[in-house]
């Protein structure tokens, strides 16, 4: 009895590991055959004005590089508060629960935050409120791992540092953040993966641009808040450019996240 | 300079709760005219943009018209007296039953009521003559004289139990499905096998959730539906496209938690006679209990807060759903459907609803938290 | 006489009891002092307290007084008195340490010794170059790594790297040098290359050395404290404290009776 139990529960744990494992691959799958045989050239050389995604990629791209240079500064600078400075105290581990409660706070009531704060004085959606959207997702994630890879940083070296008579603000950036420097830039890495494929938070904030643009002042192209209007479209032909950009897009993601991993791997050998 | 450093770091970490007090206060703030206008009774009210006539004529209409004024946008015509404006939608209770049916099969299904008002001639043409608050006071006054006052109700609780019924429905796919594989991973499939495999459900984890959305809508809906029948966006739907989106995250946390049981614990076990699920259930269940309730949990507030990947299948519909069939509306989806397009009091609400979902993800995180602050000590 | 270290007493920060209770110690120049007792004993917090590095972390309470020469007008001064950060630097200059696990720097082996010496103010490319050979000399280095000076320092072996670091410290031209269970992370063959050092290294500072390990002790040491419980318990030439202890104590210890 006991013996048919055991056999039952691992029969039954495999079978729901293929279901989900099954599930997975079909939206792999699907994606790939339809993302694949929507992609040709003139997608890449036209905007969406011309059923392209050349300003698309490039807007998306440009929204999640700007939140990494408003992010990753303040981020960082906020984790090696927590790792260096705040010898635990009270207020830094109410800091890093808060950090990690922000970072699963829901994305679209980020959206509406800084549509309250940015778009609505202004008057119109634009590029940089976009971006403040995306950075305000990556900071907690960048504290994150900040705060993670400083605390893996041995003590002795630290005090090595200040032993051999450097400032602390030296040994920080000098010591501590060289050691550190693969985890952190792994993890940056992968918070940009995240947030580069964020809709909720560019709904109402960037929105969505046909057009080739720069001008961060005004409505932006963004891939995926057009993915999720082309999708809804009865236009067979636009629902395949949402195939081609969501294609694209889950690609770079993956390829973001398997560099990351190999890179940590590589250090760890 | 080290201490110049030293306020710079202390500033940049109270950003943090500077963000997470402004994102509470910001959103209070918005959401206030909507608290003053239908206060608490908005959780359990289940109308959604109903014009209701108001009895006490001279009262209420101050009030009522104030906010419309705020409203009102300059855009509206004047001279168009078929309302046009989202919030001036008046859609009576009776209309809303007798269109459900037509919303309920329509395929490109993800408009929300005030669209299909604004774009169906025929309703709008039905509450022609309701009055407009929204246009200009010079006009409300005319409309006064002739015909009754009426006040846009919003309710919440719609959304609110779309939301919570899509959660519990997805936790109840994907726990079963995710426990499953972290089970198969971290116990049962040989070095060889889980390693490939846990790195791919990790990596699924990182997909966009606009992926998930986009493939529940083309090709898992239609196979649900065609199996259940009903629509192919619908409660079902949603659900069970949030929880094929939970799993990898959850499956890959457990499965983190159960690997931190030491091998010479489960191997004692062994020793002793017991069974493989034996030795799960009684090792390495109770050692990595916090770690998997946590990972529930987290799991659970990111079902919550989830937009995409339910947007697509839900339907967006303003009804409680009588089946798992039926489409229906979580507050996310209402945000993204009807924001670009709100204003005034709309507005309000919807940040009402935005309030109301950052504090209930808050309050679950910070349970989840608590907890594997415990596990720490 | 480089140090001297007078009523000393320290309290760690939320402590109610202080870890190290009325220690008196002078550290001799050009000599090896060794600082044994069992774990807990407060040896490592005495070793800490002389180049102030437990002050990384704040809180914690200093009595009393530790006395260094000022070599240049050769007068004691007390260095718990220090409050300014630019005088810490300065002491820690003074003062080198050598920790338990090899500590190098992630970055090459020369940056390695080089980073204390621009810290100093030394920009002098051909004067950098000087220093940093005659520091991986001076710690017996130099022939194994001259090849390699832009390598990785990570990439040396445990012992080569605990070298470093001392070829690092003694870069600095310290007065005193502190040496923490230096060698209690290296297999036997690294731990007599760094024993030797350190005998050589008399010539030139004065050192204080933590050990767990007695033979250690008797080996390299001219004078050897026995510390247990925060106490001071003895300090002698070390032959004296090996072979004709006067506590009953020290000899329990020594003679392995406990500990």
């Amino acid at each position: 009895m006991r013996l048919l139990i055991n056999k039952l529960v691992l029969i039954l744990s495999t079978l729901a590991a293929l279901l989900g494992i099954g599930f997975l691959f079909w939206i792999l799958i699907t994606l790939s055959i339809k993302g694949i045989s929507a992609i040709n050239l003139h997608i890449f050389t036209a905007d969406l004005v011309d059923n392209g995604l050349r300003n698309l990629l490039f807007g998306q791209f440009v929204l999640a590089l700007i939140a990494v240079v408003i992010g990753v500064p303040i981020g960082m600078i906020a984790g090696i508060y927590l790792q260096e400075y705040s010898y635990n105290s009270k207020y830094a581990q109410f800091i890093r629960n808060l950090s990690d409660v922000m970072m699963s706070a829901p994305s679209i009531v980020i959206g509406t935050f800084v549509y309250a704060i940015v778009v609505n004085p202004i008057g119109h959606v634009s590029g940089w409120a976009g971006a403040i959207a995306l950075a305000i997702m990556m900071i907690p994630i960048v504290v994150r791992t900040t705060d993670d890879m400083l605390g893996l940083v041995p003590t002795e070296l630290r005090e090595a540092g200040v032993a051999i008579g450097a400032p602390k603000y030296k040994v920080i950036f000098n010591i501590i953040i060289k050691a550190a420097k693969v985890g952190i830039m792994t993890g940056i890495l992968l918070a940009f993966a995240r947030i580069i494929g964020e809709t909720a938070p560019l709904l109402f904030t960037s929105g969505n641009s046909e057009f080739w643009t720069t001008d961060l002042n005004n409505e932006f192209p963004s891939l995926t808040v057009a993915i999720y209007n082309l999708a809804t479209m009865p236009n067979e032909e636009l629902v395949n450019i949402a195939w081609a950009g969501a294609f694209l897009l889950t690609m770079f993601v993956l390829i973001i996240n398997l560099l990351g991993r190999f890179i940590t791997k590589e250090k760890t050998k | 300079m080290e201490s110049l450093f030293k306020r710079l770091s202390w500033i940049s970490a109270t950003t943090i709760l500077l963000i997470l007090t402004s994102i509470f206060v910001v959103l209070f703030l918005y959401a206030k005219p909507a608290i003053a206008e239908y206060g608490l009774k908005f959780l359990v009210d289940s109308r959604w943009g109903v014009e209701v006539s108001q009895p006490t004529k001279p009262q209420v209409s101050p009030s009522t018209k104030s906010s419309a004024t705020k409203a009102t946008p300059t855009t509206t015509p004047k001279d168009d007296n078929i309302a046009v404006n989202d919030e001036d939608i008046a859609v009576s209770d009776e209309d809303i039953a007798v269109n459900d049916e037509d919303i309920a099969t329509d395929e490109n299904v993800a408009v929300n009521d005030e669209d299909i008002a604004v774009s169906d001639e025929d309703i709008a043409s039905q509450v022609p003559s309701s009055a407009d608050e929204a246009i200009t006071a010079d006009d409300d006054i005319d409309i006064d004289e002739t015909s009754k006052h009426t006040k846009v109700i919003y309710g919440g609780l719609v959304p609110i139990v779309g939301t919570i019924l899509t959660t519990i429905l997805a936790m109840f796919f994907a726990v079963p499905i995710a426990m499953g594989i972290a089970i198969f991973l971290s116990e049962i499939a040989p070095q060889s096998i889980a390693k490939p495999v846990g790195i791919a459900i990790e990596l699924l984890a990182a997909i966009p959730s606009i992926i998930y959305g986009m493939w529940g809508l083309f090709y898992f809906g239609p196979l649900v539906a065609s199996v259940f029948g009903g629509s192919s966006v619908s409660l079902l739907v949603a659900s069970l496209v949030l929880a094929i989106m939970i799993i990898p995250f959850m499956a890959s946390l457990t499965r983190d938690s159960m690997n931190t049981t030491p091998n010479v614990l489960k191997e004692s076990a062994y020793a002793m006679g017991a069974t493989k699920f034996e030795v799960i259930k009684d090792v390495v269940f109770p050692y990595a209990k916090k770690g998997i309730i946590g990972s529930m949990i987290l799991a659970l507030g990111r079902a919550l807060g989830e937009t995409m990947a339910v947007a697509f299948v839900i339907g967006g519909v303003f009804t409680f759903p009588k089946s798992l069939t039926d489409p229906t509306v979580s507050i996310p989806v209402v945000l993204a459907n009807s924001f670009a397009e709100s204003n005034g009091i709309s507005l309000n609400v919807l940040f009402y609803l935005a309030l109301i979902l950052f504090i209930i993800s808050f309050a679950v995180i910070s349970f989840a938290k608590f907890y594997f602050l415990r596990d720490k000590k | 006489m480089i140090m001297h270290i007078k009523d000393f007493s320290f309290t760690y920060k939320g402590a109610s009891k202080p870890s190290l209770k009325n220690i008196n110690l002078p550290i001799l120049e050009n000599k090896v002092t060794a600082l044994i007792g069992p774990s807990g004993c407060g040896k490592s917090t005495l070793l800490r307290s002389m180049n102030r590095i437990h002050d990384l972390y704040p809180g914690n309470k200093y009595e009393g007084e530790i006395l260094l020469k000022n070599l240049q007008n050769q007068k004691m001064e007390n260095i718990l008195e220090i409050k300014k950060e630019n005088d810490f630097i300065a002491l820690r200059q003074r003062v080198g340490m050598i920790f338990q696990k090899p500590t190098p720097f992630p970055m090459s082996i020369y940056d390695n010794i080089a980073y204390g010496l621009k810290l100093q103010g030394i920009k002098d490319k051909t004067e950098l170059d000087k220093r940093v050979e005659d520091a991986l000399k001076g710690s017996a280095l130099f022939k194994e790594v001259k090849d390699r000076l832009n390598d990785d320092a990570r990439g040396l072996s445990g012992g080569q790297q605990q070298r470093l670091c001392i070829a690092r410290a003694v870069a600095l031209k310290p007065e005193v040098l502190l040496f923490d269970e230096p060698t209690s992370a290296l297999d036997p063959i690294s731990t007599s290359a760094i024993e030797e050092l350190i005998v050589e290294l008399k010539e030139e500072v004065s050192i204080a050395i933590v050990t767990h390990n007695m033979q250690q002790a008797s080996r390299i040491s001219d004078y050897t404290a026995f510390m247990y419980l925060g106490d001071l318990i003895e300090y002698d030439k070390t032959e004296t404290i090996f072979l004709n202890p006067k506590q009953q104590m020290t000899e329990d210890y020594i003679t392995g009776k406990f500990g």
